[in-house]
């Protein structure tokens, strides 16, 4: 959903588990949708992991734990591995989250959240682990991601971090634009490419 | 500095705004009824129509069911799905290929045999399996529905350029060692996130004598090392595959693009930012284990001890466990991955005079009408028929399990398709990823066994 982004201040939603593929995110039975309803995802992100063959919550999936919540997502290394689905970014927008905090992100996934207003902040091994730990030891625990400043901070230890976004992709994000509407502002420019094709 | 994947980039840039990504010009667009209704609803909610309608071909793969397509789809949501893409495709003017066209079959197949996708061209479809494309020389990476809509609508893509990596193989393949096997061990080598953030180039003598299919099984499984994309060089293999297609240039128009896709290489002096290199010889057979596709081993070979636990559970296997002879439920055949002609003639080679294992399911899907009708014309239908198999009708299958074509809980497969992960064929199914020679060998025999042992 297109919205504007700036400073977020929220508890986490821990899932230390390395090479999350966007199967798992939203499996493809999910896939059929011809509309883009972000609340039909995001009641299914996870589905496999989170209910059981019968629908049934499964005890121990954090999605699942009242002690966890809030808008960001923390994850380990390569989130949003294999299919470039952006119905997986669908379902975490959609579930609500705002913010994923990784090791590292698989490529057309960072952009499909990039794209869908959820902020992928990258950060170090050491940040992450220690925020791991952090929420798991009192889930109450909150993080600052602070977009225009481009910073990440455990607001319990205090560890801040900046991360790297693309200058154009941070002003859409703070703005609400999507690339489209740069695109379409820029037709001269591929007029003129395809002219010098011919 | 000075690579082939730096040629075709820059080539293709029509703006580069500042602070952001490049604006890159797309020559080819494909579209399946997954990853596309949604685009098409944002196109008529802005009231625009494609910038470009005849550079974008749209087909149904996903949804479609491997038997009766002559007869509407059962399944209502995949029925829709369907519609949906066709109605889309007529209302914007583009190119479909609906099922039981002649034309019809997988994207990722259709594209290279139709001569769509030619050397030097950038292409993009929302679906991470276009690194197939890369096989004939072109820049080619999947992409999210948000920016199918940004191409549809500017036939642009805003893209961050990738970085380039050198894939060097040398030597010879051993007997029984396919494309598919010299994937699977760079993704077993580099992991699924080796090559995240890159573009690979495909170099060295091993490479230079795959076949086309070869290449397309090798450009197929780039994403699977975390890749944007992969591709090869053309040369000689790629000009005779491509002489001749519908889509490729004719006459006086061939022989200038020839020309210049002779000079579509990378430089003596070209830089990669990563470069690696790996011995032929060191491969044998492959297949996997676990829960992503780099997570794989020879076939000989035993689960590396510290695999992860939650992927030992989810397939019942242990570390330490060699794999030959373990009970093999379904063998499936087809996939962008291993769907065209060659896989089926390899397939062929082992079935030939044998029987299907009791107590296997096959599914034996071409990846197009165009496969299917080839291996028809030779006759490999017939020995395959003979041997108990049945061709199905083509389609993406059980790859993904989008249709019927679903392997149940907790039954072991093998499969020719690329991705191993938790519910990927079907929710609670297990799959080990390998080559057709492999699959053909466990079909016959129900067991994981070595394809050596029918050479």
């Amino acid at each position: 959903m297109k919205q504007k982004f700036d400073i977020i201040e929220s508890t986490c939603v821990p899932l230390p588990v390395d090479n999350v593929d966007t199967d798992q995110i939203i499996p493809a039975r999910f896939l059929k949708a011809t509309t883009r309803e972000e609340k039909f995802f995001g009641n299914n992100l996870f589905c496999d992991w989170r209910y059981d063959r019968e629908g049934k919550p499964k005890a121990g999936f954090v999605l699942n734990d009242s002690r966890f919540g809030g808008c960001i997502l923390v994850a380990g290394e390569n989130f949003g591995s294999g299919s470039s689905r952006e119905h997986a970014a669908w379902a975490i927008a959609g579930y609500g989250f705002r913010v994923v905090i990784a090791k590292s992100f698989a490529d057309i996934h960072k952009n499909n959240e990039l794209n869908n207003f959820v902020l992928p902040v990258q950060a170090s091994a050491a940040f992450v682990d220690e925020l791991q730990a952090g929420i798991a030891a009192d889930p109450s625990l909150k993080v600052r991601v602070d977009l225009p400043a481009q910073t990440v901070t455990n607001l319990v230890t205090g560890r801040t971090e900046t991360f790297d976004i693309m200058p154009y992709k941070k002003y859409c994000l703070m703005n609400a634009l999507d690339d489209i509407d740069f695109m379409l502002a820029n037709k001269s420019k591929i007029e003129s490419y395809e002219k010098s094709k011919c | 500095m000075n690579t082939l994947f730096d040629k075709i980039w820059d080539a293709h840039i029509v703006d580069k705004p500042e602070g952001g990504p490049d604006q890159v010009y797309i020559d080819r667009l494909y579209c399946h009824e997954v990853t596309s209704p949604q685009a098409f609803d944002g196109l008529r909610a802005r009231g625009i129509k494609c910038l470009r309608p005849e550079r974008i071909f749209c087909m149904p793969d996903h949804n479609t069911p491997t038997h009766d397509q002559d007869k509407p789809i059962t399944e209502p949501l995949s029925k829709t799905q369907v519609d949906t893409l066709e109605r889309n495709a007529r209302e914007f003017g583009l190119t479909y290929y609906g099922m039981m066209s002649p034309d019809n079959g997988i994207i990722h197949v259709v594209g290279p045999e139709k001569g769509l996708s030619l050397p030097g061209m950038t292409i993009v479809c929302g679906d991470s399996h276009t690194s197939t494309h890369g096989a004939m020389g072109a820049v080619a990476f999947g992409i999210g529905t948000s920016e199918v809509e940004m191409v549809m609508a500017s036939q642009c893509i805003l893209q961050k350029k990738p970085k380039s990596m050198s894939i060097r193989v040398e030597g010879e393949l051993g007997p029984g060692v396919t494309a598919k096997d010299l994937a699977l061990y760079l993704m077993m080598k580099l992991t699924t996130s080796g090559a995240t953030g890159y573009f690979i180039e495909y170099r060295g003598s091993t490479v230079r004598s795959l076949s086309m299919e070869g290449r397309l099984t090798l450009s197929n499984l780039s994403i699977e090392m975390g890749a944007r994309g992969g591709f090869i060089a053309p040369d000689e293999t790629t000009f005779e595959y491509l002489k001749g297609r519908e889509y490729a240039p004719k006459g006086e128009e061939w022989d200038k693009a020839v020309a210049f896709w002779r000079t579509l290489k990378s430089g003596d002096d070209a830089v990669f930012d990563r470069e690696v290199v790996f011995d032929a010889a060191d491969i044998k057979p492959m297949i996997t284990y676990g829960t992503n596709p780099g997570m794989g081993m020879p076939i000989d070979g035993t689960i590396p001890a510290g695999t992860a636990q939650k992927a030992l559970d989810y397939m019942d296997f242990k570390a330490g466990e060699c794999l030959l002879g373990h009970k093999v439920d379904y063998v499936f055949l087809g996939a962008c991955t291993n769907g065209r002609i060659e896989d089926f003639r390899a397939f062929a080679s082992i079935a030939a005079g044998r029987r299907k294992a009791p107590g296997v399911t096959a599914w034996l899907v071409p990846g197009s009408w165009m496969v299917k009708r080839q291996i028809e014309a030779e006759g490999l239908d017939k020995v395959l028929e003979a041997a108990g198999f049945e061709i199905r009708q083509p389609g993406c299958s059980a790859c993904l399990a989008m249709n019927d074509d679903k392997i149940p809980a907790g039954k072991y497969a093998v499969s020719t398709s690329n991705r191993n992960f938790e519910g990927r064929q079907g929710p609670g199914s297990r799959t080990m990823l390998a080559s057709p020679l492999t699959a053909a060998a466990a079909a016959v025999t129900g067991v994981v066994t070595d394809p050596r042992e029918f050479l």
